[in-house]
């Protein structure tokens, strides 16, 4: 205790805080963003592995065999789906059930809160067609999940047949432990709350559901197919889910692990992993990859129909095939034999998927980044806020006074609010908007590390700037332009700049609206929490900076 | 001051009025850190159903109650919730008489003690006054009232504000100087939870330095008066128990309550120590871990009572800080109630040395109970050692708050004995430090 109580100890070190509090603060910063950069760099990852056992050897040789019957089925569905203009339940039903599972419907409306432009829904109905091959040999209390969405356009077609060629295929083996629910949904996130919902008995998004019929036991892993191609070119990965939560690496790892066994190329973020690292190039390549990765995490929506089995504590991932221009073309039979052999392994499993890391980055996908290597680049830029607290405490002169402006402030409440400040009382305010920020910005990088992060990167120098001293034109602006407003303008450019799709900036202006009220949608239909948090808990403590810099 | 008391009570029972009418209101009774296995208004209702039926409400190892709470919400279990703001009123009330009781008897004494200049000449600055004096009851009554732990704890329904209520009584009674109420008060609070026991000394101290008996074991007027405290304790101890035997008709409920309360069964996380540790332990060691943990929360007395047998009011806060860190069941009601004395004690800040960091620490633990409850319960991300952590890293929190309290206490007695400004022998100005 002798930091705590040594008051020799104690002078030293507050001297120290107080002189070179700037100097520290600026290092922590670009610290921090340092070491946020760094993680990319290769040696600064670790190779992926498997971290599961019971997911170890590859050594089982996969057999489909039905890749052409699978695109046929597929074009069935989408001559049936186009007669019908939906979903073409009857149908559906019919072929699931010639293939011997047992089929199941339900039927969902939701009206959503204003009309969805992206999509161009207001009042959605549907319905969700699910087929439950049963476990032949052991007791019916597990479950894996496929599922392929049914899109209203022509895409997906190829999924769903592929999904149902597995299906017959599946069918025929004895080697499953666990039940295998081979789902269609319809209207994508929305038909898969209404399942997941009705799974798993909850009601948390106000929607209205037909309770399902059938169920196969606890869930243990989810994949989500989607094909709209005959050949693909590569397999993408999507792991981002609802609230930037991730599933764990081990499923990653999974994929990763067959695509190179079978030899079909694979993809996260669309990009390919790049074999020269120490080159500028390559670690651009890298940077791209994570930031990507990292501002999906941020939007807290879910990018594929997996990201909402992760809040039940399923483990999912959506795989995505892409046909672009290369020479050698991969066809559905091999893609079905990936999904066979990742089907097979996920069999295997004892006890849900633990064993490896629930929080990492990918800057590709044979390398990671843990928690406990990214963490302290949030941590830097937290001190920062911790710093300037300790200088607004540790200064002598102001100790007395503060407390008096606590006081007055705690006895004559309509005074503060009235703003009629005194001389003093912005540095109270200062000291409560920072402790407020240092707990918001460290409780939302426990949850989502990337959302806490950049949000940190923006509010903390105006956190630890700002004085009513500024000359107040430059600063408003600047704090403008720091708040959370325009991180999610930047945002967005920089996302559209990695997806090497740039955006001018009226259309920029255009997605960035769109994506508020995709946030708001989001926060209503599913649940997400970025858009609550920004507009309650983060722009109430801007406000409170803004009020200090026009403090009279 | 009934005015700006009144204005506070109507304040509380509005905000208490608007959370029970909202749905937070059974987000908030399912929190593990606000209601324990002892408190939860839950096994209340399961015990009452089960009293209804004809059954003991102690079969099925639900409700771990007191049979004197059980058959109050026989009575009025439709008006439970403006039970438990009138029990929070109460508690409000109860401290603030104490306060403004013992603050007039510190202020007499201070005044007797100038006239007889038994203080040093610079000590001047400790003196306190009664313009400084004047607000702290009110400021007593309001840190509990408004205190976001206590409104919780009532939105909950957690048996612990009829606790609190309980000991804020037998506080007042003790302070009021009637020994008879006081040992009733105290023999109710521990029948409702054991620890309470502890108070027993410093009330003790509290009404021998009333009626001016010295503290000497060798006196017999001593042990007179101790007999007679310790003869009204006991007896209203047992006249409760054997009451609520006759109530009950059977001893099951000794097991349930004390029997739960003393060997710790039930490992649901809470705020406190002791449920991590007791899930990891093999049952050879588990008797003797119970004994060393449970020895710990009576320990702390006897040291405490013979360093602060002079301020026996202080001790009083002492020991409620040390029940509601080290019992076994802790929530966020206990600590609530030791918190509500703060103010009293706010002459000493100038002593405190790290109060700042300490309150960082309890505002951070606070807002990181629920995110890590959530990760690890929902999200499966975490697992019960991040929950611990922060569980560990509050109850340091606590027992640093409570020892700088401490610290700055004693730190102000010196001073009014030796002097403020320090001097060695030689002249030269001295600081004092704690090694």
């Amino acid at each position: 205790m002798g930091l705590l109580s040594d008051p020799n100890r104690r002078k030293a070190l507050t001297t120290l805080l107080t002189r070179l509090n700037t100097p520290i603060c600026v290092v922590c910063y670009l610290a921090g963003i340092a070491w946020f950069m760094g993680l990319a760099f290769e040696p600064f990852t670790l190779r992926t592995y498997m971290s599961e056992n019971a997911m170890g050897s590859t050594m089982v040789e996969e057999r489909f065999p039905a890749g052409e019957r699978a695109l046929a089925t597929g074009r069935e569905f989408a001559g049936h789906k186009r007669k019908a203009g939906g979903m073409p339940v009857d149908w559906l039903v019919k072929t699931m059930q010639d293939r011997g599972l047992e089929v199941f419907t339900q039927s969902f409306s939701r009206t959503l809160p204003f009309p969805d432009e992206n999509k161009e829904r207001y009042m959605v109905r549907g319905i969700n067609v699910y087929g439950i091959l049963r476990a032949p040999r052991a007791p019916r209390t597990e479950a894996l999940v496929l599922s392929a969405p049914c899109s209203p356009d022509n895409s997906n077609n190829q999924a769903v047949g592929l999904l149902l060629g597995l299906a017959q295929y599946f069918r025929n083996q004895i080697y499953w432990a666990k039940d295998i629910i081979f789902l269609v949904n319809e209207h994508d996130l929305i038909g898969m709350q209404a399942w997941l919902e009705g799974y798993h008995h909850t009601n948390i998004s106000g929607m209205d559901y037909t309770p399902l019929q059938g169920r196969a036991g606890s869930i243990q892993a989810a994949l989500s197919l989607e094909l709209s191609s005959d050949v693909i070119t590569s397999l993408d990965l999507i792991l981002e889910g609802l609230n930037g939560q991730l599933p764990n690496l081990d499923l990653a790892n999974l994929f990763h692990a067959f695509c190179q066994k079978i030899g079909v190329m694979c993809t996260i973020q669309g990009k390919l992993q790049r074999s020269d690292w120490d080159t500028a190039e390559g670690y651009t390549h890298a940077v791209q990859t994570m930031m990507l990765m990292v501002l999906k995490q941020a939007s807290g929506r879910p990018w594929g129909d997996h990201g909402l089995f992760l809040r039940y504590h399923i483990e999912a991932a959506t795989v995505r095939g892409v046909n672009s221009f290369r020479q050698y073309k991969t066809d559905t039979t091999t893609v079905g034999r990936l999904l066979e052999g990742m089907f097979r392994k996920l069999n295997n499993l004892l006890e849900r998927l633990h064993q490896s890391y629930f929080f990492y980055l990918m800057p590709s996908l044979s390398r990671f980044v843990s928690i406990g290597y990214y963490m302290p680049a949030f941590g830097l830029l937290a001190t920062i806020l911790l710093l300037r607290v300790s200088l607004h405490c540790l200064n002598p002169d102001m100790y007395k006074s503060w407390m008096l402006q606590f006081k007055v402030i705690c006895c004559s409440p309509l005074r503060f609010i009235s703003g009629e400040g005194t001389e003093q009382g912005w540095r109270v305010l200062k000291l409560v908007a920072l402790l407020y920020l240092a707990v918001l910005l460290g409780c939302t990088a426990l949850i989502n590390f990337s959302l806490g992060f950049i949000l940190a990167i923006t509010l903390v120098p105006v956190a630890a700037c700002v004085t009513p001293h500024l000359p107040k034109a430059v600063s408003a602006l600047a704090m403008v332009l720091l708040s959370p407003g325009c991180t999610i303008l930047y945002c967005v450019f920089i996302f559209q700049e990695l997806q090497e799709a740039p955006v001018s900036l009226s259309e920029g202006w255009m997605l960035f609206l769109s994506v508020i009220s995709q946030g708001i949608l989001d926060h209503s239909l599913f649940g997400s929490l970025v858009y609550p948090l920004l507009a309650l808990l983060v722009y109430p403590c801007w406000l409170l900076l803004w009020n200090i810099l026009f403090w009279k | 001051m009934a005015a700006p008391l009144t204005l506070v009570l109507v304040l509380a029972v509005t905000v208490r009025a608007v959370l029970f009418r909202s749905s937070l209101a059974e987000l908030i009774s399912e929190r593990v850190e606000v209601v324990s296995p002892l408190s939860a208004w839950k096994r209340v209702v399961e015990g009452l159903a089960l009293l209804d039926l004809g059954v003991s409400p102690y079969s099925g190892d639900v409700f771990h109650e007191t049979p004197l709470i059980i058959y109050l919400f026989h009575f009025v279990v439709d008006y439970a919730e403006i039970v438990f703001m009138v029990t929070d009123g109460i508690t409000a009330v109860a401290l603030y008489l104490a306060v403004q009781n013992y603050n007039r008897n510190v202020f007499r004494k201070q005044k007797y003690a100038l006239e007889a200049n038994r203080y040093p000449p610079d000590c001047l600055e400790l003196m306190r006054s009664p313009k400084e004096m004047f607000y702290i009851p009110l400021k007593v009554a309001t840190f509990y009232l408004l205190n976001p732990f206590t409104i919780l704890s009532c939105v909950a329904k957690s048996t612990c504000g009829l606790n609190n209520a309980v000991i804020a009584l037998f506080i007042l009674s003790t302070i009021k100087g009637s020994a008879l109420l006081s040992a009733i008060f105290l023999a109710l609070a521990t029948y409702q939870s054991v620890y309470p026991l502890t108070l027993f000394a410093p009330a003790l101290l509290f009404l021998l330095q009333r009626l001016y008996i010295p503290v000497n074991p060798c006196r017999s007027s001593f042990w007179l008066f101790t007999l007679q405290y310790g003869f009204m304790f006991v007896g209203s101890l047992l006249v409760i128990i054997c009451l609520s035997f006759f109530l009950l008709g059977s001893w099951d409920f000794i097991p349930s309550v004390y029997g739960f309360i003393l060997s710790v069964p039930d490992l649901t996380p809470n705020i406190g120590l002791f449920w991590y540790f007791f899930a990891e332990m093999f049952e050879h060691f588990r008797f003797f871990f119970i004994c060393v943990f449970q020895i710990n929360v009576f320990f702390y007395t006897i040291p405490l009572s013979i360093k602060l047998k002079e301020h026996p009011v202080f001790l009083i806060f002492m020991q409620i800080a040390i029940i509601s860190i080290f019992k076994s069941y802790p929530t966020v009601g206990d600590i609530a109630l030791y918190m509500a004395f703060l103010p009293a004690w706010s002459h000493l800040y100038r002593f405190l040395r790290n109060i700042f960091l300490v309150s960082c620490v309890l505002l951070a633990c606070s807002a990181l109970f629920p995110v890590l409850w959530h990760l690890w319960i929902y999200a499966g991300s975490a697992n019960s050692n991040f929950y611990y952590a922060i569980t560990l890293l509050f109850n340091v929190g606590q027992i640093l708050l409570v020892s700088d309290y401490f610290y700055a206490y004693l730190r102000r007695e010196h001073h009014l004995t030796q002097g403020l400004y320090l001097r060695r022998k030689d002249g030269s100005e001295a600081t004092l430090v704690l090694k």
